[in-house]
């Protein structure tokens, strides 16, 4: 256990920017398409597949000189809500954050119910979270409800 | 107050609001007013068939003195000619100063009512709103009853996917009633309408058979059991007929309780019952006329 940790530090210990940590493993290509990641031009290191207690198998992002504000980052809620932020400043943690799921979700996440609007026409999706533990999401346009286990990300 | 707002989801009128509907509405009935939108088009845009609900708002406009235009299915617009719902908002938009419609998705009147600044009146959007439904059986309510508050509410017939009786439950939620749901197992009110009712300590019951305890209804509101709703189709030859409401059945309830159905009925309510003062279902129906001009009239800022 302590090995691995010595060998994550070393691989990817960076100067400064962020850190998003406790990503489950099987979302973690969700996180890089929420976040725009494939757009970014800084550098970036991902892991995956890593062992967690709490997770089974978490991924990690580390992306140097990349901040994010709280309204951004949140929206990562849907998939990985226990994700944690480490900002990074001269290789120190400065400030940890935890994303918090926010009132309203715009342009993320597909209404699950076939028949919605936003499934038949160029719409940007809009939900109302009404649920944010067991995460739900209530349809502005057909007012379904689209659960968890059910988010698919545009 | 409602000037220019559209009318999408029950919810989006507050209880004043319903009872500021229901007032003129009575005011309508009692005193037409056939010049009140002279010069006024309002459009009705059916991309589905629905000819009772179209006729219904039709009529309203007309008693009002307003012309309509439109379509009474999609086969008869350029949407069969692939347009989007969105472009045939955006033209019809120029030529009118009102839009009914009905659409079989849902959510499509919302989104029709964000892309024009002309307002927008739901008139049925798949299995998700049809709030003028509602807001007619509520005057159907009030005008048999004398007020909405502190009711007996039966519903009978599919509880679970009818738009009709959650809509009318959500809205009676505000006037402390009790409702009786009797419904087969397989269409039973769901769960989440039910904790709805326990979170605001409203009382209901739910019983299998039609004809028990209608000495305590004040109204008996019926719904059609459509066979394409059953999983199982013997269930359904089981079940078809339990759920038919016949003029014996009446026998022993108040002098005041009366009987709604929002039609088209198919065999639920048996012929016999049409001669009983206390069917009202054909009443209701001329009701939404009165309830359609109040609204169209509030929306357009003349009441």
């Amino acid at each position: 256990m302590l090995h691995m940790q010595d060998r994550k530090l070393e691989v990817s210990a960076i100067e400064n920017g962020t850190v998003i940590d406790h990503i489950p493993a099987n979302v973690l290509f969700k996180v890089i398409s929420i976040l725009n990641l494939d757009k970014i031009d800084k550098q970036i290191t991902f892991g995956t597949n890593l062992i967690s207690k709490k997770l089974g198998k978490k991924a990690i992002i580390k992306l140097s000189d990349t901040f994010f504000i709280d309204k951004e980052i949140n929206k990562i809620a849907l998939v990985a809500p226990q994700a944690k932020l480490n900002i990074i400043r001269n290789y120190t943690v400065v400030e940890k954050k935890v994303v918090e799921v926010p009132e309203e979700i715009i342009g993320i996440a597909k209404c699950m119910n076939p028949k919605c609007i936003t499934n038949n026409e160029k719409i940007t999706t809009r939900f109302a979270v009404v649920s944010k533990k067991e995460v739900k999401l209530k349809c502005h346009y057909c007012e379904k409800i689209t659960d968890q286990e059910h988010i698919e990300i545009v | 107050m409602m000037k220019n707002k559209s009318l999408v989801s029950i919810t989006d009128y507050t209880k004043e609001e319903y009872l500021r509907i229901l007032s003129l509405a009575d005011e309508f009935e009692n005193h037409p007013e056939p010049d009140l939108l002279k010069g006024k088009v309002v459009s009705t845009l059916f991309f589905e068939p629905s000819t009772r609900t179209r006729l219904s708002f039709e009529s309203s406009v007309l008693r009002l003195g307003g012309r309509v235009i439109g379509f009474s299915d999609s086969s008869s617009s350029s949407v069969s000619k692939g347009e989007t719902l969105y472009d045939t908002i955006k033209i019809v938009s120029n030529y009118c100063d009102l839009i009914v419609m009905r659409h079989p998705l849902e959510g499509a009147a919302r989104f029709a009512s964000e892309v024009t600044n002309v307002p927008v009146i739901n008139a049925g959007d798949g299995a998700n709103q049809h709030p003028t439904q509602t807001l007619l059986d509520l005057y159907s309510i009030l005008k048999t009853q004398g007020t909405l508050d502190d009711l007996t509410i039966f519903m009978v017939g599919d509880l679970k996917y009818g738009r009709t009786v959650h809509s009318l439950l959500m809205a009676m939620t505000q006037f402390k009633t009790s409702f009786h749901f009797i419904s087969p197992e397989e269409l039973k009110m769901p769960v989440e309408y039910k904790l709805y009712l326990d979170n605001l300590g409203l009382k209901y019951s739910e019983q299998k058979d039609l004809g028990r305890n209608v000495d305590v209804a004040d109204i008996i509101y019926m719904t059609r059991v459509q066979k394409e709703r059953f999983s199982d189709p013997i269930e359904y030859e089981r079940t078809k007929n339990t759920y038919i409401l016949r003029n014996k059945m009446l026998e022993g309830s108040k002098p005041t309780m009366r009987v709604l159905h929002p039609l088209p009925r198919v065999n639920e309510i048996d012929q016999d019952v049409d001669a009983n003062p206390k069917a009202y279902y054909f009443t209701q129906a001329l009701n939404g006329v009165f309830v359609r001009q109040a609204i169209i009239a509030s929306i357009l800022g003349y009441k």
